[in-house]
């Protein structure tokens, strides 16, 4: 069954026009990557998909409901979750506050019952802070857990936004160039975990990215995108020998 | 014994400068927008406060109630009605909007409730408790407790609770708070409501003392010189600021020449921004590009 169903989504800027009646749908459980010279639109649909932007015309559908009019803040209850291509994090909070705010919508206790701090705020408590700690295991963050995100490596904030997106318990999640600014190493152990997190949590998960050999390690499927425009779609293989997405990355 | 005498009533006037400040540092921190009519909205919130209890006579404790539940209002209203097409303006037309804003809110208590000074009925009026020769008002009292007792409530509530969390949360990023599920600007809305309820608070306990008029919310400059000298973003530091100010305004009044006393607020926030603009506690963080 398909989570997320993209019908003619196009979007403008004044003249430019970033994405262009694209249409995709998305399985339940797979790995699906856009690739993409730059500038085609890549960040653009998921910026459509998470509700930055209002698309001029198309549909959005998760998991069979239309959600290309919900306000921003309700994807994340919806259960879509995502990273950004330059990380946006609580840079003065420690990761595991970090980590802890990523179960905002999840949290079920009244304002009064939190300013007494009754007892189920703080089973509440625990639980929240033992699903972090499972993330943390899960992504390797343990040696973190304390550090103000300011104080630390590019490669492990990406981590640690990948991580707060999980505490969110999405089932969707996108993933904007995961591997941009990750040394080679980093960049083998994020195409494991990136099978685990869809293996193990059972999460679908949309990648944009650049680097061919991770994309071709963990998708399904991939779409490949150019001037807002679909080039194709398939298994790994396909697309990257598709003649228009070889005339797209090397020109004519 | 003087000296004594001169903190007391330093920190009960300091205590108000403070919350006020505590209201500007709140809006500033979740929006970046510095509200200059902070000073009128105490004044709007001792006015009805008056209304409350000198006029419809309600019992002391209902009439603060309402005039917090009042203010609260009037500051969600603000937001929505004023605050939010700005957002995105240059930060100077925000500027000019709360200081009209100030105007408005002060042509608006002269034309409903006159230009001279009234007076809230309070069951705490007129105590004193001598201390071997130290005399504390009533009303200080309250002021020092009633501030006390916000300042551990917003910590309580900043510090553990969901909307609380959610508030610092949009403060610091709010795309990332977007993404985490936080509705951004309905959170502005609540700042603007609790900022103005605080402001309703120090308007509350400053009136017994102060007399109530539509002038009176010029004292949101000396706390907003407080809430400089605290470090711009920095809650306590609002608190802090806002005593420093009232405690050497006290003392400027008795051993410096006549007139020094109302501009001392000014001279320490000159002296502070040259020796550390940041404030005592620096929480500004530079920004980043």
């Amino acid at each position: 069954m398909s989570l997320l169903v993209a019908s003619n989504l196009s979007l403008a800027f004044g003249g430019v026009h970033a994405v262009e009646d694209v249409s995709f749908a998305v399985e339940t459980g797979e790995i699906f990557s856009i690739i993409g010279p730059n500038g085609a639109g890549k960040t653009t649909l998921f910026n459509l998909i998470s509700r930055i932007y209002d698309v001029d015309s198309g549909r959005i559908e998760f998991d069979g409901r239309d959600i290309s009019r919900v306000p921003t803040h309700q994807i994340a209850e919806l259960g879509i979750a995502r990273t950004f291509q330059n990380t946006e994090l609580f840079e003065q909070e420690t990761v595991l506050r970090n980590l802890l705010i990523g179960q905002h919508v999840h949290r079920r206790t009244s304002l009064i019952e939190e300013l007494l701090f009754l007892p189920r705020v703080r089973r509440q408590e625990l639980d929240f802070r033992k699903d972090v700690e499972d993330v943390i295991d899960l992504l390797d963050l343990q040696h973190y857990r304390h550090q103000v995100i300011a104080n630390l490596p590019y490669g492990v904030r990406k981590m640690v936004e990948v991580a707060r997106a999980l505490c969110m318990r999405p089932r969707l999640l996108l993933l904007d160039e995961p591997s941009s600014g990750l040394n080679p190493e980093e960049t083998d152990d994020l195409a494991f975990q990136i099978e685990d997190i869809n293996e193990e949590l059972g999460i679908t998960i949309i990648m944009v990215e650049h680097d061919m050999n991770l994309v071709s390690m963990t998708s399904n499927r991939v779409m490949a995108l150019a001037d807002g425009r679909l080039l194709a779609v398939g298994d790994p293989k396909a697309v990257q020998s598709h003649p228009d997405v070889l005339k797209a990355y090397l020109g004519d | 014994m003087e000296i004594l005498q001169l903190l007391i009533s330093g920190i009960s006037q300091g205590c108000v400068y403070g919350l006020i400040a505590l209201g500007f540092v709140l809006i500033y921190k979740a929006t970046e927008m510095v509200n200059f009519a902070q000073g009128d909205l105490m004044m709007m919130g001792a006015f009805f406060a008056y209304t409350y209890a000198n006029v419809l006579e309600f019992p002391f404790v209902i009439a603060v109630l309402a005039t917090i539940a009042t203010m609260a209002l009037i500051g969600v209203i603000t937001e929505r009605l004023l605050l939010r097409p700005m957002i995105g303006e240059p930060h100077f037309s925000v500027l000019m909007l709360t200081i009209g804003l100030g105007f408005i809110l002060r042509a608006i208590a002269g034309a409903s409730w006159g230009n001279e000074p009234r007076s809230l009925n309070t069951p705490y009026a007129g105590g004193v408790i001598d201390l071997n020769g130290v005399i504390l008002g009533y009303e200080n009292l309250v002021i020092m407790i009633g501030t006390a007792l916000l300042c551990a409530l917003l910590y309580c509530f900043f510090r553990f609770t969901r909307l609380g969390i959610a508030m610092q949360a949009a403060s610091q990023n709010q795309l990332a708070a977007f993404y985490v599920g936080i509705p951004v600007k309905r959170i502005y809305a609540i700042v603007w409501g609790i900022s103005a309820s605080i402001s309703a608070v120090a308007g509350i306990l400053v009136a017994p003392v102060s007399l109530i008029d539509p002038q009176m919310g010029f004292i949101g400059i000396k706390a907003f010189a407080a809430a400089i000298v605290g470090g711009f973003g920095s809650l306590p530091g609002a608190i802090l600021g806002g005593l420093l100010i009232g405690v050497v305004e006290q003392f400027a009044g008795l051993y410096l020449p006549t007139g020094f006393s109302d501009v001392s607020a000014y001279i320490i926030l000159l002296i502070m921004l040259l020796i550390r603009p940041q404030g005592i506690f620096a929480t500004m963080q530079q920004k980043k590009v």
